[in-house]
């Protein structure tokens, strides 16, 4: 016993093994038993025979379905954008010199703190058909004579629910961007302005470059949190109106759950799954390229 | 316990089967209803339950319990979730064999999984032959074989059309129109008086299905045939439709992004005149601690959904049931626990507490003062008489359920009604997709 806890592979395997057991009881079960629940007919309270390809097929049939894979790329795709907009300039400001600026630096964090569902809460009062705060101010200003039907047309609830998911997302890359931002030395500035280098070049020749990799990362994160989100649809629209706003996320739920057809729910989240690495893909393989980070261009 | 006449009985059960007219009466005429059943020792039970709407329920329920522990030394945890909740932790507790040994649960989900659960058969018909007979929609749910009860019925909860007296007054109405047509009138006619009523068009999993339900069926409209084929593009259908696309215009804005509370917010407020919910506004107007809520209490009203061209009440309630599990250690604590609970002098107070939130699956009950204490009360007394089950007239199971969780008859209607379809193109689609359901 003695000589085995002397051994360092055997102590370093020793220590490794309860995170090991968490992840593969929490992690690499769950995922197993949903990506192969995919490829059975499952029902909630009756175990599923192998029916290989047949409720990917059944989905890729199904309007809705297809609707839900639309609206999760275009969610994904428009909130990663702006998130990403609009961290980096948020990041770029609060990198400046401020007044109170460990105060607003921590403030800027909270929409990221609040639990999603309380947000989301919060936004679906904003959105009310009859109570929301922002149609309210907007007609006491005179500026509209009707409420605005934040969620109750299918295009503007696309939005508000993008709206939503956007002011919750923003702070989490603003803050790993800031995070980025600091580790640029000062010198690398001051060699670049002696060059003569305009401040658009010294964003693109020295930050950008050197930001890459934070980029690349936290880019990673949140196109994964979008793309995966569930509560901000599930609270504000349920999929509604009309049908026009389930994400995969929701929907897979929605089937498998509620509707009972745990084998045509979990094909649908597995049915993300080939997205989602992509996305990992591009990071991993397009993002952290070295001689881009470098300042170089690519060959 | 309350003394029953055998001619009051029978008139209560001849009009039971008036309402609906699929299933047999249970109730066979035996004078004395036997039980006997002894817990196992020691038992514990563990109860999931749907969390309140009207508080008066959680606390009666409550006080029975503790009064079933003291009589029976049986411990009892009761756990409450939102009532959309409980619906997957029951699946969960299907699917693994452990969880809570009873759960309260809504509508058809005993339905998905009737080998999970314990044979209830004795224990229901003790009940339904000591209180007069269980209504027939009990059976549709609970005893989709006709011979086995797979649960015991817990009540429904009863929709009614929620309205504002005076405004109804305001608007030239004395009484309340009884018939789809002359609804349809009155709703016009509030929505010139600037008193807009609204119903929930988005994806409500309570009021939007309740209501919309109610409309089909009404014009006669279905998604199924008995043989379960999908029927929902059908003329009767497009009659429901079109009077959807006639009524929407009546509603105040933004109707189509209404969920579940929408419409209590609202009506609460004072910007809706008429909507579709359970007495549950009522409640909690009567019991709001805001001077100017409280008020509105006494110009609240109720009535019955209004009659279609079937000439038959068609509503669609929020159904309670209450399920055993098999593989509870103590299956017969477990009855004896429901048993308890739906005995006279439990439920009763129970549905007393609540002001009939809950409205009783046993014939018996509708004589409960509750329903006669305040006229406002009355029009929810006969909810689970006259109602139908969700997948109406079709078998309960996976295809209903899931033809309910995608909200195909929520969206049709919402489709045709805002005149984002027509009502053809919107019944075809509603065909399209349930058909998916039902081939399974």
């Amino acid at each position: 016993m003695d000589r085995i806890l002397d051994n360092r592979n055997a102590l370093g395997l020793l220590f490794m093994l309860p995170a090991a057991t968490l992840l593969l009881a929490f992690l690499t079960y769950p995922l197993g038993l949903g990506t192969w629940l995919g490829f059975t007919d499952a029902k909630v309270g009756r175990a599923g025979e192998f029916v290989g390809l047949e409720n990917f097929v059944f989905l890729f049939g199904d309007p809705v379905a297809r609707l839900s894979l639309f609206n999760t790329l275009f969610y994904t795709a428009v909130a990663s954008v702006l998130k990403f907009a609009l961290g980096l300039w948020l990041a770029v400001l609060l990198n400046e010199h401020l007044p109170f600026k460990a105060f607003l630096r921590a403030i800027v964090l909270l929409p990221f703190i609040v639990p999603t569902a309380l947000s989301a809460i919060a936004f679906w009062w904003i959105y009310d058909a009859q109570f929301s705060v922002v149609s309210w101010t907007l007609q006491r200003m005179g500026l509209i004579d009707r409420y605005i039907d934040f969620l109750g047309d299918p295009w503007m609830a696309r939005f508000s629910t993008i709206a939503a998911n956007v002011w919750r997302g923003v702070p989490f890359i603003a803050i790993c961007l800031l995070a980025g931002l600091q580790t640029i030395s000062p010198s690398l500035y001051e060699a670049a302005a002696l060059d003569g280098a305009s401040g658009w070049q010294r964003v693109r020749h020295v930050t950008l470059p050197l930001l890459t990799p934070i980029i690349a990362v936290v880019m990673t994160f949140s196109v994964l949190f979008t793309f995966t989100d569930f509560q901000l649809i599930y609270v504000l629209t349920r999929g509604g109106p009309l049908n026009a706003t389930p994400l995969m996320a929701t929907l897979s739920f929605q089937r498998a759950i509620p509707g009972g057809a745990l084998g045509e729910g979990a094909a649908l989240a597995t049915a993300m799954v080939p997205f989602l690495l992509a996305a990992i893909l591009f990071s991993y393989f397009g993002l952290q390229r070295r001689a881009w980070q470098q300042g170089g261009a690519d060959r | 316990m309350q003394k029953l006449k055998r001619r009051d009985f029978l008139k209560a059960s001849a009009g039971a089967a008036a309402g609906a007219a699929v299933g047999p009466f249970v109730w066979a005429g035996e004078a004395r209803a036997q039980w006997s059943n002894t817990p196992e020792k020691g038992a514990k039970l563990r109860v999931l339950r749907w969390k309140r709407f009207v508080q008066g329920d959680e606390d009666a329920y409550m006080a029975n319990v503790k009064k079933f522990t003291e009589k029976t030394g049986i411990e009892v945890r009761v756990d409450h979730e939102g009532w959309e909740d409980v619906r997957p932790k029951a699946a969960v507790a299907a699917n693994t064999g452990a969880g809570p040994d009873i759960i309260l649960s809504t509508n058809d989900d005993a339905n998905l999984y009737p080998d999970k659960l314990l044979d209830v058969t004795d224990l229901a018909e003790y009940l339904g032959k000591k209180y007069g007979g269980w209504y027939p929609v009990c059976q549709q749910y609970l005893k989709p074989d006709g011979k086995k009860w797979i649960g015991v019925p817990l009540g429904a909860a009863g929709n009614c059309l929620v309205y504002r007296e005076s405004q109804v007054r305001a608007a030239g109405y004395t009484s309340f129109p009884r018939d789809t047509a002359g609804f349809l009138k009155l709703m016009q006619a509030l929505k010139e008086k600037g008193t807009p009523g609204g119903f929930a068009l988005g994806n409500a999993t309570g009021d939007g299905n309740t209501w919309t339900h109610w409309l089909l069926w009404s014009h006669g409209g279905k998604l199924v045939n008995d043989k379960n084929q999908v029927v929902i593009d059908s003329p009767e259908t497009i009659k429901a439709l079109e009077y959807a696309r006639d009524l929407y215009p009546t509603f105040v804005p933004g109707t189509l992004s209404w969920l579940d509370p929408n419409n209590n917010k609202a009506f609460l407020d004072g910007q809706v005149s008429v909507t579709c919910n359970g007495i549950s506004v009522y409640y909690a107007a009567k019991n709001s601690q805001d001077p100017k809520v409280k008020e509105l209490a006494a110009d609240i009203q109720h009535a019955n959904m209004p009659i279609g061209p079937v000439g038959v009440p068609t509503e669609f309630n929020l159904f309670f049931n209450q399920m055993i599990f098999r593989y509870t250690k103590y299956p017969k604590a477990a009855k004896e626990f429901i048993r308890f609970m739906l005995e006279e002098e439990q439920y009763g107070a129970w549905m007393q507490a609540g002001i009939g939130y809950v409205t009783q699956p046993l014939v018996a009950y509708e004589k409960n003062p509750i329903w006669t204490i305040d006229p406002k009360h009355t029009p929810y007394r006969d909810a689970m008489k006259v109602m139908r089950p969700g997948g109406w007239p079709g078998r309960l199971g996976y295809a209903s359920a899931g033809a309910i969780s995608d909200f195909i008859v929520v969206n049709m209607v919402a489709e045709a009604a805002s005149g984002s379809k027509t009502p053809k193109e919107a019944a075809e689609r509603a065909q399209k997709r349930a058909e998916r359901y039902y081939k399974v």
